[in-house]
């Protein structure tokens, strides 16, 4: 297949693309720009981290990925800025010239990526206006501490860049783009012609960011048969937002979705924030991330929890059911060959609920949880009217908990109740030993957090990180 | 103690060398900086993946590679009955085997080497080897090896005293345990090596190895040739922290086997998950304490049992876990004290060298039993650290070495004001009993780390120092760049003999054909031996050209200065390179060597008596933490730190090191975990699942101060070595979280049981225990 971007100003056209070749290897071994590095080829480390843009009306909209975990065809028609693209004549932007006087490298193996995280910030790129730290929560550095690279971050807030003439070279691009056919690689450019494709070929897979599937072709050293890109459908990738809640097109990237997921109750925001780095939630879909159906599935048991209805769409038949009703059981979905997650909608909860949401792993940010609780409380007059209870990384799929709702629901908001919804959670769950974490922490973590919501109900700061 | 002359007369140096930035940090910033798998590849090269073992120990009985031979794109495979020479790519005891050799002692050991035409193609063929296996029992824990007797070599004891009785006769006496978890090095560019078959049988390797001496003589002895066969050159690693010390010889190795074997460029760029099951990692260790105190906390009798899990092979675990042992009594005077050291054989990967080299596993030992002391008598722990601290009449280490330059109390001191210990220290205490979810705890420890190789004779460095007709000057050494300066501050070094600026200088890539017989850039001493070794080069030029001058100016040559402007002799000043053209007529050689092997130390190791080190480096550090006891999740909110350098090569350069030092000192102690099935497979083989800190880990507030003082030993600028010991600043990080946990239950004396790495799992157990 043929597939076109754009790299500074000029046009790459590769000609024998294959499908599930990563953009970090081509530009490492067929363009030469070495300056993006791997470092793990898995989306965890963001030495490879490079800009990519597309065309919005006042100029081109950037953002911060993983090459590493990112296929060649995902760019066509896009444009791509590399750490060589900073320095074109050998002279270095502001924020390098800091970096490189300030001590932010020392090994210098991670520093390409962190020059285009902070250079992604200085020019408005997607996430920018997020504190530095959750710029780059998605790039390690084993050297140095951060410390240099945080102030050189704040030395070098903004950089001026005008890519007027950038985004109408990028338009023509696409207007001249063919809609490719090839049978490697599918991308419609329709939610209808996404139906009738998957019609055809219900083995298809679904690849909207590839943070998961990537790794399926970089670790897993899999072939990825009919990989069909939904990333360009553009019904796919809308947010709409109002008084009765958010409703999300199944492509929209976690980043693109976490204000208005954060408007929606700022507990949300949080852990939409907590998922992967910026990288990762510039490519990942809140869609893709119900769809892959992960027992942990950090969004999942908060969505849960707020109520959020799924819908399913199979040719011209759609079905929209709660979410919870969607995971059947490890690796099990509730989707029919040919048919894919449309959209989501998370209702907007009532002005006094009582909502705490809880990720717990090893480290705050870019983790994976051991366990995720997310509560939504209806208390009035004393009493708890409703109570929705949902966590993740306690069984085979993100669930609810019946019993421990049944304890607190019509009982009065006391420690007693608490305790005892804390002690149904035993009938509810039978979590597993693995790698995040032992069952014995998951019961005692799970049944805290009950804990937590009441003493922050109570005024009292739970969280260490509200003292920082 | 300082009584040889300095190698240049302190009067004649600045106070402190300028914060020159890294050498190559523009490079880095523009991504032009070039690592082994950056450069062109050759146009026939192959590209390498091992055939790793299934299985924790068993025995081999057939091998069918049949699939793998027939995958596409493969060209060779290649197993041990391939290797001309030596099927060894070990440091000291020859146990390291390339390819496995009949048997497998731990999971994901290489087996075969398949060579490709890409690397995928590699990595995929890889996988379709058929092995048969006949499964032994596998020893994978401290308990059970111990259990079995499985051991790398006899448990070492050191002591001085009678431990046994002073912890008898002593007034109060606490016993227990704890363990501390090994670590990853997650350097960012992971085991890479390109080999090149050159003609005659010899073979030129780029590897990203901080030793490529070894490499060298291992790829030697491998393929058959001699050292002077093999060429190795490295011009930087992208991080490395101990872990391509010896663990970077495998991928050298399999590279110059396939271009041996088949004349073509061979390249090992391994993936981030083959190297992190394949590569050893920090040694976890279980301590064992027993000690007897007064009531002023003063530690009367110690006996301590420092048992680490040393894997499949004996790598470089006896000098760790001597290391350990010599860093178990941290900056303390121990009267009565012994101390056991078990190396444990096991079958999982063989733990390495890493940042600190043991010591840091012997301090945390000595840190966690002053917490319990000072938990037992309610009294604040750094009342306990200071009144333990060696003094005068109190100044002899357990494996006797007279302490001559201890700096621990009024370095101490110094930080307890500044950061502002005591009223802080209320703080806490006030805040946690206003509080019942949230705890915080505060903890200020310190650090003494003895610098030199404790194997004597790897303390030696060579240089080669060639100033040009045109007054440019090039240098090299047998130090490794892996990221902490050394380039820089050799450069500097060198600059400053001649007087000229360090842009003058060209740093050029480490290369065994310049020059030989190196030991590892490790123990921090890069920059102590080789920083030498170019002076002494540099000074030979030096006096050279001064002779020239001399003639020139007509004056005496111990009467030539050179200074900024020119080298001055009588009435003459003479631009440098003027000088050097100047010399070149007269046919005086500009090139010179340089060597330097460290003075005054001798260690008896079959007595564990002596001087290992040739001084120490001490800091300390503040933390202060908070946790939150319904999750165990905490965060590290203040750290303070003063460190010691001595008089700084290069004061920023320094400071990078004290901060990322004390950052993966932090990740060890709190989100990096290692877990193993009980299979004996590594489950936390990726980032996905190995937790290293990232920016927002990273301490609220951070503040690094450097002691202001010289070495009392003459080293180069009176500098002190600065890469492992800030390491070890991290360990009141967990020294407060147990304050912290110890919060829960107040009225309890005693300190929590708390693990490392201190992950919110480890923290609630703890705050169980503490309860309980």
């Amino acid at each position: 297949m043929t597939i076109r971007f754009l790299l500074d100003d000029a046009v790459v056209e590769v000609a024998d693309a294959a499908p599930t070749a990563t953009l970090l290897d081509h530009l490492r071994y067929r363009l030469r720009r070495t300056g993006t590095k791997e470092g793990c080829a898995e989306g965890d480390c963001g030495a490879c981290t490079v800009l990519v843009g597309e065309p919005v009306a006042d100029g081109v909209a950037w953002r911060a990925v993983n090459a590493c975990i990112l296929f060649l065809p995902m760019i066509d028609g896009k444009a791509v800025l590399t750490v060589e693209s900073l320095s074109p004549g050998g002279t270095p932007t502001p924020l390098q010239s800091c970096m490189a006087r300030n001590g932010s490298s020392q090994c210098g193996f991670c520093t390409p990526g962190f020059v285009m995280s902070l250079y992604g910030r200085a020019i408005g790129a997607a996430g920018h206006a997020l504190p530095v730290a959750d710029v780059i929560a998605g790039n390690l550095c084993r050297c140095t501490g951060y410390g240099p690279i945080l102030d050189a971050a704040q030395a070098v807030p903004s950089i001026d860049r005008d890519d007027a003439a950038l985004a109408a070279v990028l338009r023509d691009l696409r207007t001249a783009q063919a809609p490719d056919a090839s049978p490697a690689w599918f991308a419609p450019r329709s939610v209808d012609a996404l139906a009738a494709l998957l019609l055809d070929r219900p083995d298809a897979r679904l690849i909207a960011g590839a943070t998961d599937v990537g790794l399926w072709v970089t670790k897993g050293l899999r072939a990825i048969d009919t990989p069909v890109f939904i990333g360009d459908v553009p019904e796919l990738r809308t947010i709409a937002e109002d008084a009765a809640g958010v409703t999300l097109g199944a492509a929209v990237r976690y980043a693109e979705a976490h204000d208005a997921l954060a408007r929606l109750h700022p507990d949300l925001g949080e852990l939409v924030r907590r998922i992967g780095g910026l990288q990762v939630r510039n490519a990942g879909t809140i869609g893709g991330n119900i769809a892959n159906g992960s027992p942990i599935g950090d969004g999942p048991p908060a969505l849960i929890a707020l109520g959020a209805r799924v819908t399913l769409r199979r040719g011209d038949t759609r079905r929209t059911l709660p979410l919870e009703a969607y995971f059947l059981d490890y690796g099990r979905q509730d989707r029919a060959p040919g048919e894919f997650v449309e959209r989501i909608h998370i209702p907007r909860p009532a002005a006094d609920a009582i909502i705490h949401i809880a990720k717990l792993s090893r480290r705050f940010d870019s983790d994976i949880s051991a366990v995720c609780g997310a509560f939504h409380l209806t208390v009035r007059g004393g009493v708890v009217e409703t109570a929705r209870v949902a966590f993740g990384g306690m069984a085979a799929t993100p669930r609810r908990a019946p019993a421990c709702e049944a304890a607190l629901t019509n009982a009065p908001f006391s420690e007693a109740t608490i305790a005892g919804a804390i002690a149904a959670l035993r009938e509810d769950f039978a979590p597993l030993t693995d790698v995040r974490g032992s069952a014995g922490y998951r019961h005692e973590a799970a049944g805290n957090l009950l804990w937590r919501l009441w003493h922050r109900e109570r005024g009292e700061p739970v969280s260490v990180r509200e003292l920082v | 103690m300082a009584d040889r002359p300095d190698p240049l007369p302190v009067a004649t140096l600045p106070a402190a060398k300028p914060s020159l930035p890294h050498d190559s940090a523009l490079l880095h910033v523009t991504g032009a900086a070039r690592y082994v798998d950056d450069e062109p590849e050759p146009a026939d090269l192959l590209h390498l993946a091992f055939g790793q073992s299934s299985e924790t120990h068993a025995a081999i009985v057939a091998i069918d590679l049949s699939a793998v031979r027939a995958a596409p794109g493969v060209v060779a495979v290649f197993t041990a009955a391939d290797i001309p020479g030596q099927n060894d790519v070990s440091p000291v005891a020859h146990d390291d085997r390339l390819l496995a050799d009949g048997e497998v002692i731990y999971r994901g050991q290489p087996v075969f080497l398949v060579a490709a035409i890409s690397r995928g193609a590699a990595r995929r063929a890889a996988r379709l080897g058929r092995i048969d296996y006949a499964p032994r029992p596998a020893l994978l824990t401290i308990a059970g090896a111990r259990a079995a007797a499985s051991l790398i070599e006899p448990t070492q004891r050191m002591a001085r005293g009678n431990a046994a009785a002073a912890l008898e006769a002593a007034p109060h006496r606490r016993s227990g345990r704890f363990a501390m978890g090994g670590q990853d090095h997650f350097y960012l560019e992971g085991q890479v090596a390109l080999a090149r078959p050159g003609e005659d049988g010899q073979v030129h390797i780029a590897s990203s190895t901080q030793h490529p001496s070894e490499v060298q003589h291992l790829v030697a002895d491998l393929l058959g040739v001699g050292s002077a066969d093999v060429t190795v050159e490295v011009r930087r690693m992208g991080g490395a922290f101990g872990g391509k010390e010896t663990q970077a010889a495998p991928f050298a190795a399999a590279a110059a086997l396939v271009a041996a074997k088949t004349g073509r460029p061979a390249k090992f760029c391994c993936d981030r998950d083959d190297d992190m099951v394949l590569t050893g990692k920090r040694h976890d260790f279980e301590i064992g304490y027993d000690v007897g105190f007064d009531a002023d906390g003063h530690i009367l009798g110690l006996k301590l049992r420092l048992a680490s899990r040393c894997g499949a092979t004996v790598d470089l675990s006896p000098a760790i876990n001597d290391r350990a042992m010599f860093h178990a009594d941290n900056s303390y005077w121990l009267p009565a004290v012994e101390i056991l050291s078990e190396r444990l054989k096991t079958h999982t990967v063989s733990a390495t060298a890493f940042r600190g080299f043991g010591g840091p596993q012997g301090m945390l030992a000595i840190e966690r039993v002053i917490d319990v002391v000072a938990a037992a008598l309610g009294r604040d722990p750094l009342e306990v650290r200071i009144a333990n601290l060696y003094g005068p009449g109190r100044d002899v280490t357990p494996y006797g070495m007279t302490i001559a330059d201890n700096i621990a109390p009024a370095l101490i001191a110094r930080l307890r004001h500044d950061c502002d210990y005591d009223a802080r220290r209320a703080a806490v205490g006030a805040f946690n009993a206003g509080h019942a979810v949230l705890k915080k705890g505060i903890a200020l420890a310190p650090v003494k780390f003895g610098i030199s190789f404790t194997t004597t004779h790897l303390n030696q460095a060579g240089a080669l120092v060639h100033v040009y007709a045109d007054g440019s000057i090039q240098v090299n050494h047998g130090g490794t760049e892996m990221g902490q300066g050394l380039y820089i501050k050799v450069a500097q070094v060198v600059a400053d003999v001649f007087a000229v600026p360090a842009s003058a200088v060209r740093i050029t890539a480490t290369r065994t054909d310049k020059v030989p017989n190196t030991s590892a850039t490790a123990a921090s001493s890069g920059a102590d031996l080789n920083g030498m070794a170019a002076f002494e080069a540099a000074r030979t030029i030096r006096d050279r050209l001064a002779g020239v001058a001399a003639s020139i100016g007509g004056c005496e040559p111990s009467h030539v200065r050179f200074t900024p402007a020119g080298i001055v002799a009588g009435a003459e000043t003479i631009p440098f390179a003027t000088l050097c053209r100047k010399a070149h007529l007269a046919r005086v050689s500009l090139s010179s060597t340089g060597f330097y092997a460290t003075p005054g130390i001798a260690y008896d190791r079959a007595a564990h008596r002596g001087r290992p080190f040739y001084y120490f480096a001490y800091g300390a550090a503040c933390a202060e933490v908070v946790v939150d006891t319904l999750t165990g999740e905490h965060r590290v909110l203040a750290v303070d730190i003063l460190h010691d350098v001595g008089r700084s090569l290069n004061p920023a350069i320094d400071l990078g090191q004290i901060e990322g030092g004390f950052l993966q000192g932090q990740g060890w102690l709190t989100t990096e975990e290692l877990v193993f099935a009980d299979d004996g497979r590594l489950l936390t083989h990726s980032p996905a699942t190995y937790k290293i800190p990232t920016a927002a880990d990273r301490p609220a507030r951070l503040s690094i101060a450097l002691w202001d003082g010289e070495n009392v030993e003459p080293t180069i600028n009176r500098s002190k070595a600065v890469g492992e010991p800030p390491f070890m600043l991290a360990q009141c990080v967990l020294s407060a979280l147990g304050e912290a946990i110890a919060a829960t239950a107040p009225d309890r004396r005693a300190f929590p049981p708390l693990d490392a790495p201190a992950t919110p799992e480890a923290i609630l157990r703890a705050i169980a225990a503490h309860r309980a």
